[in-house]
Formats: C-alpha cells, sequence, structure tokens
C-alpha cells in the first residue's frame, strides 16, 4: 500500500516559487489505478516523487507503512518500487538482454529474457543482442522499458505515459499487455495516461490538475465525467 | 620454457592464452625474443639489423592464428621493436598482439612496437592487440605503438585495439593506404584513469578506387586523465571514409577530438562524427530504478560502452 500525506514539492527554492505538487494526500492499494488529467498538471511530478527522483519539500510518502519520504531511488527500488519512464533511456553498448537481466536482478536464461520481451510483443529473437542505441524506433524502446519493469515484478510499478511516442497503431497491441498485467498482477499498477482504454480497465481514476487531485474514484465514477464535458474534452482528446 | 605466475597472468590478460599454443607464435619477454613458433604457412624470422620479427604469411593460408605477445616485468626498461607482417595473397588469418608490463619498480617502463602489416590481393586479417598495465611499483608504464597498414586491391581488414587500465602514457599512431576496393575497419577502446595520458591518431589514404574505412574510438577518461583523439581520412579516389570518437568524460577528465576529412575526388564520400559528454543523469537514475546503487551504474554504462 501507497500513502502519501500532504504530499507538496517546489522546483527552486525561492518562497515564492510556484507549487507543482501542492498538499496531495492518497492511499492507494487498488490493482490499477489511472492518473491522468491536463499536461503540467503535475501527474510525472507526482511519479518522480515516488519513485525518490524528487524529495517532497513537504510531507511524507510511506510504502507499506514504512516511510520512505527520504529514501534514495536506489533504496525505492529494491524495497519494490519500479518506474516505467516517458521517455526511455538509450545505452550505448548495453544489450536488451543485459537491462532485462539488471532489472530482474538475477541472471536470466536465454529463454527468460525472451518470454519478457515475447510478452510486450517483441519478436524476442531479433531484440535480445540489440544494442538500446538509436536504432531502435521510440516504439520499441518503450516495450523494451515495459518488459524491464516486468521483469522486476514490484509490488509498486509506475508507468508515465506508456502511449507517449507511440503511434495509436501499435499502442492498439500495448494495451493488451496492460489488460494482460491487469489480471495477473498481485500488487499495484499506478498508470499515468489520456488513453480511454487504458482508463477503462483502471479500478480506480485519480485526476490531477495544477498539482492537486482534482477528481478521485472508481472508473465508473469518474470516466463518464472525463469523456462528456465538453470543457474536459478540449484538453484530453487532442490525447485520444 | 617454463613462464612464473606473474608472467602467466599476463599472457591470460592481453591474449586469453593459459599456455603456450601449438601453431604461430613468438613471445618477446623483457626486451628479449624468448620464445619462437612456425609453422608450415606461417614463418616467423628474427630481424637481423635491428630488434623484431617477419611474420611471413603464405598465399591462401586460411584459418590460422598468430600470437605474438609481449610481456615486460623488468621496471627501468625501455623496449623498442620492429615486427613486419606480410599476409600473402587471398591469406585468411587473425593476429593477436598484446603487451602487457608488470612494473613492480619505481622507475619507468616502455614498449615501443612498431607493427608494419602489407596486406597482398584479397588477404583478409583479423588483429587484436591489447595493452594492459599493472604493478604496485610507482614507475611509468607506457607504450607507444606504431602501426603502418598497407592494403592491395581487394583486401580487408579489422583491427580492434584496447587499452582499459594501466598504462600511464600512450602515443598511438595508425596510418594506412588501401588500394581499390580494400576495406578497414578499426574499433579503439580506450580506458584512462588518475593521471594518465593517451593521444591517438589516424591517418587513412583512401586511394584506390571503390575502398573505404570505419574508424571508430570509444573512450573513458575517469579522474585526472588527459585524451586527445586525431583522425585524418583522405578521400582521393571513389571512396566512403567514416571516423567517429566517442567519448565519456568523468571526474577531472580531459578530452580533446580533432577528427578531420578531405577530400580530393568527387565521389568521395567522408564523415567524421565527434561526441564528448558526461554520463546523463537519466542514465543513472533509470538503473537506478533498478535497484543498482550510482557507482553500480556508472560502472554499467562505462563496461557497457567499453564492450
Amino acid at each position: 500500500m501507497l500513502e502519501l500525506r500532504n504530499v507538496s514539492f517546489r522546483a527552486g527554492d525561492e518562497p515564492d516559487a510556484k507549487e507543482i505538487i501542492n498538499h496531495v494526500s492518497l492511499t492507494i492499494d487498488q490493482r490499477f489505478v489511472a492518473l491522468t488529467g491536463p499536461n503540467g498538471g503535475g501527474k510525472s511530478t507526482l511519479a518522480k516523487l515516488i519513485a525518490g527522483i524528487y524529495i517532497p519539500t513537504e510531507g511524507q510518502i510511506l510504502l507499506d507503512g514504512i516511510d520512505i519520504t527520504n529514501a534514495s531511488v536506489t533504496e525505492r527500488a529494491r524495497m519494490g518500487v519500479s518506474f516505467a519512464f516517458q521517455q526511455p533511456v538509450r545505452f550505448k553498448g548495453l544489450t536488451v538482454s543485459d537491462l532485462i537481466t539488471l532489472a530482474s536482478g538475477r541472471k536470466l536464461s536465454v529463454a527468460e529474457v525472451c518470454s519478457y520481451l515475447s510478452e510486450v510483443g517483441l519478436c524476442a529473437r531479433e531484440y535480445v543482442n540489440r544494442e538500446i542505441n538509436a536504432s531502435l524506433s521510440g516504439g520499441e524502446l518503450k516495450r523494451i522499458e515495459i518488459a524491464m519493469v516486468m521483469a522486476r515484478g514490484t509490488k509498486l510499478t509506475l508507468f508515465d505515459e506508456p502511449e507517449a511516442g507511440i503511434d495509436l497503431w501499435s499502442f492498439g497491441n500495448l494495451i493488451t499487455v496492460f489488460e494482460k498485467m491487469h489480471e495477473k498482477i498481485n500488487g499495484t499498477i499506478m498508470i499515468i495516461s489520456h488513453q480511454e482504454r487504458i482508463l477503462n480497465i483502471a479500478d480506480r481514476i485519480i485526476v490531477i490538475a495544477d498539482g492537486q487531485v482534482r477528481q478521485d474514484g472508481t472508473r465508473d465514477e469518474i470516466l463518464p465525467s472525463l469523456l462528456g464535458t465538453p470543457a474536459t474534452c478540449s484538453v484530453l482528446t487532442g490525447k485520444l | 620454457m617454463a613462464l612464473d605466475n606473474i608472467q602467466k597472468n599476463m599472457l591470460s590478460e592481453i591474449a586469453g592464452l593459459e599456455a603456450i599454443p601449438e601453431g604461430a607464435f613468438s613471445l618477446r619477454l623483457d626486451g628479449q625474443s624468448a620464445l619462437r613458433q612456425s609453422t608450415e604457412n606461417i614463418e616467423i624470422v628474427p630481424k637481423t639489423d635491428k630488434p623484431g620479427i617477419d611474420i611471413y604469411i603464405k598465399a591462401g593460408t586460411k584459418g590460422e592464428r598468430v600470437d605474438i605477445p609481449v610481456i615486460m616485468t623488468k621496471t627501468g626498461l625501455t623496449d623498442l621493436v620492429y615486427n613486419d607482417f606480410h599476409i600473402g595473397e587471398d591469406a585468411d588469418v587473425l593476429i593477436v598482439a598484446g603487451c602487457g608490463i608488470h612494473n613492480a619498480g619505481h622507475d619507468k617502463s616502455e614498449h615501443d612496437g612498431i607493427h608494419a602489416f602489407h596486406l597482398g590481393r584479397g588477404a583478409r586479417l583479423k588483429y587484436y592487440e591489447k595493452h594492459v598495465g599493472e604493478g604496485e611499483g610507482t614507475g611509468e608504464r607506457v607504450m607507444n605503438p606504431t602501426t603502418v597498414i598497407e592494403m592491395e586491391a581487394d583486401s580487408y581488414m579489422e583491427m580492434e585495439t584496447a587499452q582499459i587500465k594501466g598504462i600511464d602514457s600512450t602515443k598511438r599512431l595508425t596510418k594506412a593506404t588501401l588500394g581499390d576496393n580494400a576495406t578497414l575497419i578499426i574499433h579503439e577502446k580506450i580506458m584512462t584513469h588518475g593521471k594518465q595520458f593517451a593521444v591517438t591518431e589516424f591517418e587513412i589514404d583512401l586511394n584506390g578506387e571503390g575502398c573505404g574505412t570505419h574508424a571508430v574510438s570509444r573512450s573513458v577518461a575517469k579522474d585526472d586523465p588527459h585524451q586527445e583523439f586525431i583522425s585524418s581520412i583522405n578521400g582521393n579516389n571513389r571512396c566512403s571514409g567514416h571516423t567517429e570518437c566517442d567519448a565519456i568524460i568523468m571526474d577531472h577528465g580531459s578530452v580533446v577530438a580533432v577528427p578531420k576529412v578531405i577530400a580530393n575526388h568527387t565521389d568521395a564520400s567522408l564523415i567524421h562524427e565527434a561526441a564528448i559528454g558526461k554520463i546523463a543523469g537519466e542514465q543513472l537514475i533509470k538503473l537506478m530504478t533498478l535497484g543498482l546503487t550510482e557507482q553500480e551504474a556508472e560502472e554499467q554504462i562505462v563496461n557497457g560502452f567499453l564492450r
């Protein structure tokens, strides 16, 4: 269970600096939670605060009752937090197999690496020994990024806009990956997304805007209002 | 002959050999030729006018390997050696050179190897060269290799060099002249630590019609070292040339990259690339989100980069 208690984050030290996250309190124990809302509203910042990439200026973060507010990225990763970046990182010289092996934290056989790749729809044989360099497309990198967090299999997995950088056609195939994940995970998946099909499989939808929680509830409570109101539509339809 | 443990370790480090192999082999130990083995197709002959050997590979020799390791374990020794390789027409061979300096003393140990390759028509060569320095002494470990390559028509050469640790100062010069349809691939890896100094220079003349080269240097400068990469590719015919310097800089290292391409022919297609930068913060963070510490992440990134 993840708990945010009155968490705030300001960029910069000036007293008048803008609150990117403004007193957010959330308790998350559902299996599949979607964060949505307009761009620049603070969703990615919130994910980075949970992963430890940013440290809150105020408030506390607890994972299974343990205060992790000041724990490092590495410590949180070892406690069971995974984070799939919106922009996957390239590494000259490191291969797909290297990264999936590092992610899993143990020695993997080629067959095991391949099975993770197959799960995200990559033809494993072609990718296992590929370098994570500029020769891979954004969509391929995204799938590898997702395979990495799946190999970790931690109790909390954060996805920052898995649809970003992928054409709609490829993303359609990726949705099935998330649907499958939804069925078999034991922990919690928190996913930042604007995609209706992702929101559609969420147990809970949290709308973040201006650094605050604007709406929070089950899919049935939130989704109609997101898709129905013209005001929200103008923000979200661009993404759909 | 029997090798002591230091020598055995060195041989394993630089050439991946656990014992003296069967086949063509020449071992140079502390400035002296210690052992030479020729085979039916590969003849190794000592030079009479200066230190060094001539290696003759018969035309058409396929799939054979030549090892010519150099090991220095004495402090205060400067060794200069000339090795000439004559690769016969249509031969296809592997040559593994390497030099290990174990300096336990306080004086400088230096090895300067001058290697000349002559590739006959249609010959194919893979050439590996690994340089390693070690030893608890304060004496400097210096290597200044010069490689001169002449390639006849349709020949192919792949040169992989690595200097990963322990060499305090190196000046490396590689010169090549390519004939018609010849191809030269160079992959160089250098890692410098401490206050080490490394200069590497490529000078490649693309003279033949349809010849090409791809010369890549990847380096990491950690602590307080200085590295220079200078490459000059001359396109004198219809040819293609690509040179690339890619460096990771850490701590207080400094790296200079000077790629130069000169086209003297309208059908010369030449590209140079040079990139120097520190490890990207997002690369470290990505690996840390996988549970690695910052230091472990850095090691993984550097090892991959120099693989």
